[in-house]
């Protein structure tokens, strides 16, 4: 009996020899060997970035096999969305990836956008690239911090939260929250960036590359990180587009994939920007991948508020966007529009679109299915944090326990995206 | 230029797998072809031999309750060297008897498979690792199908009280 099997597991499974469990089901069944020890690492472990339960099977220190045991987060969004309004709905896409909730509203946003059959402003879309890429940093800096904190590197932790707590803040100001922003919407943004922003990023920019290159003196070159991360978890670039990988995962593994580039949104094929790869495609890479990203994130933040033209942030489709709050006094027509949006919402066409971007973990996608009314029918989320944590086994197997607290930092898994 | 490519990819695909595209659908700029679940696998090795779709970026199923065939899945392609997405549809009769399993041509085919087998109750054939994924191991029902409630508990009155309770799932006597 596995121990999957023990806590009522699979009734599908038939009774079959080890070796033959192995060889159909490998990554996703722990067999307990008689020699082998079976332990639970989780859900309450501290590296493993939220609640993720792994059963790990140990050959001494070895792991022979593991298998990711997940659910403990379970919220539900994608049935609750189905029965919320298109704007209600987008709340909650906020709640999936937490250290990302920008990049989670870029895609719904955009999703909706092309179910609808609108586009936005040319300053809406430098406003997203934007704050999509200070997120990218942010999140970014949230798993330098707790992937250094696992390899037991205290003060990156430290340097790289004083730094995203700044990114938070000018968060707050664009949006009036620090997380959970909802600040994207269909056509546009919520409202135009505060006056105050723009010193603030600016100072930002000033300071950050220079933070940027202490990062670099703690850890690139640093004899220690290099035995923990180099030839770790290594997959080859044809394994990983096999197990679906995205973001700096795949990029490790030195496939040039980053949807930015490929199938352009929001305008980035007007931006200069370098996709940064990997060559052997361990923890090394990846944490190169990822550090060099963000350099390219500071170089498009530039780019995108230098070049921020000015205009409307939002379309001008009252069907879509609600009437601006000078309006309502004066208009009949704005109080009929603003009371039909915030309580019927609009109505989307029958079909099903797929709307893909590169959020700071990987390939995030929406699925939406309207069937002609005010709400979806079907929302669904590609997560690439549920994929990455796929092929976590088949990247650990062979490696020491203290090596998987290494990996998993690695793949940059976020829990609440992870559980629907 | 995309249309133009995926207008190519389509051709490609019936002249190598005659009659196995049942019907095409643009919407968006996007490509849907449907076939049916016996020939998936075949339509799925082709597209990601020969026309270089090597990536599986998510499978999702879609419940048309009331509908006949009343399930979808979508399974949707990229091209990493062409940079064009193409999705496959599949109709569903019996959630029992879903489409074959993607496992022989993608790693990742079991994984989200069994992320539609935890929420809407389809078997993929030849994929005998799905479990409950994200729910309790003994949860009844199939969450995201349109038949399942949303959270909602019918109020319980002196008149009707024994009519509910019948129909509530706990373990009685």
């Amino acid at each position: 009996m596995t121990l999957l099997q023990q806590q009522g597991g699979s009734d599908t499974v038939q009774e079959l020899t080890v070796e033959e469990v192995r060889a159909k089901y490998g990554t996703l069944m722990p067999i307990d060997d008689e020699e082998n020890m079976l332990l639970s690492m989780g859900p309450q472990h501290p590296s493993t970035h939220g609640v993720l339960r792994l059963v790990v099977e140990l050959d001494g220190e070895t792991i022979v096999n593991l298998a990711p045991d997940i659910g403990f987060l379970h919220t539900g969004i994608e049935k609750s969305m189905e029965n919320q309004t298109y704007l209600k709905a987008q709340v909650m896409t906020d709640r999936m990836d937490y250290l990302a909730p920008m990049s989670n509203n870029l895609g719904y946003v955009l999703a909706v956008e092309k179910l609808m059959g609108v586009g936005s402003t040319p300053r809406a879309d430098a406003i997203r690239v934007l704050l999509v890429e200070l997120q990218r940093v942010s999140s970014h800096l949230v798993w330098l911090a707790t992937h250094a904190l696992d390899i037991a590197a205290m003060s990156v932790f430290l340097y790289c939260f004083r730094e995203r707590e700044y990114i938070l803040d000018l968060f707050e100001m664009v949006s009036g929250q620090r997380m959970m922003n909802t600040y994207f919407r269909p056509g546009g943004v919520w409202r135009d960036l505060p006056e105050e922003f723009g010193p603030a990023l600016e100072q930002f920019l000033d300071f950050m590359p220079a933070r940027m290159a202490d990062y670099e003196t703690l850890l690139k070159d640093n004899p220690i990180w290099l035995q923990r991360t180099k030839d770790i978890g290594i997959i080859s670039g044809e394994d990983a587009i096999s197990w679906g990988l995205t973001g700096a995962c795949l990029r490790g593994s030195g496939v040039d994939w980053d949807i930015r580039k490929a199938t352009p949104y929001c305008g980035y094929e007007t931006y200069d920007f370098e996709v940064p790869l990997g060559t052997v495609g361990d923890v090394y890479d990846r944490y190169r991948c990822r550090i060099e990203e963000m350099w390219q994130s500071l170089s498009l933040i530039r780019q995108a508020w230098e070049k921020m033209p000015s205009g409307p942030v939002n379309i001008d489709d009252r069907k879509i966007v609600p009437p601006p709050r000078s309006e309502l006094g004066s208009s009949m027509e704005a109080v009929i529009h603003h009371f039909k949006l915030w309580t019927e919402g609009f109505q989307a066409p029958k079909g099903y679109i797929y709307q893909a971007i590169e959020s700071p973990r990987g390939e995030f996608g929406c699925y939406l299915r309207g069937d002609g009314s005010a709400k979806p029918a079907r929302v669904h989320f590609r997560t690439p944090s549920y994929v990455n944590l796929a092929c976590l086994p088949t990247l650990a197997k062979g490696t020491f326990v203290a090596d998987l607290v290494a990996i998993i930092g690695s793949t940059d898994i976020v829990l609440g995206e992870i559980d629907r | 230029m995309t249309m133009q490519q995926l207008d190519t990819i389509t051709a490609q695909l019936t002249a190598a797998l005659p009659g196995v595209v049942e019907e095409t659908a643009d919407f968006r700029g996007e490509r849907t072809i449907l076939v049916e679940s016996e020939n998936l696998l075949q339509t799925m090795g082709v597209l990601k031999n020969d026309l270089q779709f090597n990536f599986l970026s998510d499978i999702v199923a879609d419940d048309y309750l009331n509908d006949y065939p009343r399930f979808y899945v979508s399974y949707h392609l990229y091209s990493i060297p062409n940079k064009v997405r193409l999705r496959v549809r599949v109709p569903v009769e019996d959630p029992d008897e879903g489409p074959p399993t993607l496992a022989p041509l993608w790693h990742i085919a079991t994984w989200l498979e069994m992320e539609v087998f935890d929420l809407f109750g389809i078997r993929f054939a030849d994929n005998n690792g799905l479990r409950r994924l994200f729910l309790p191991q003994d949860w009844q029902g199939y969450p995201l199908r349109k038949d399942y409630p949303l959270g909602y508990e019918e109020v319980q009155f002196s008149f009707n009280y024994k009519e509910i309770d019948a129909k509530k799932p706990y373990a009685k006597d």
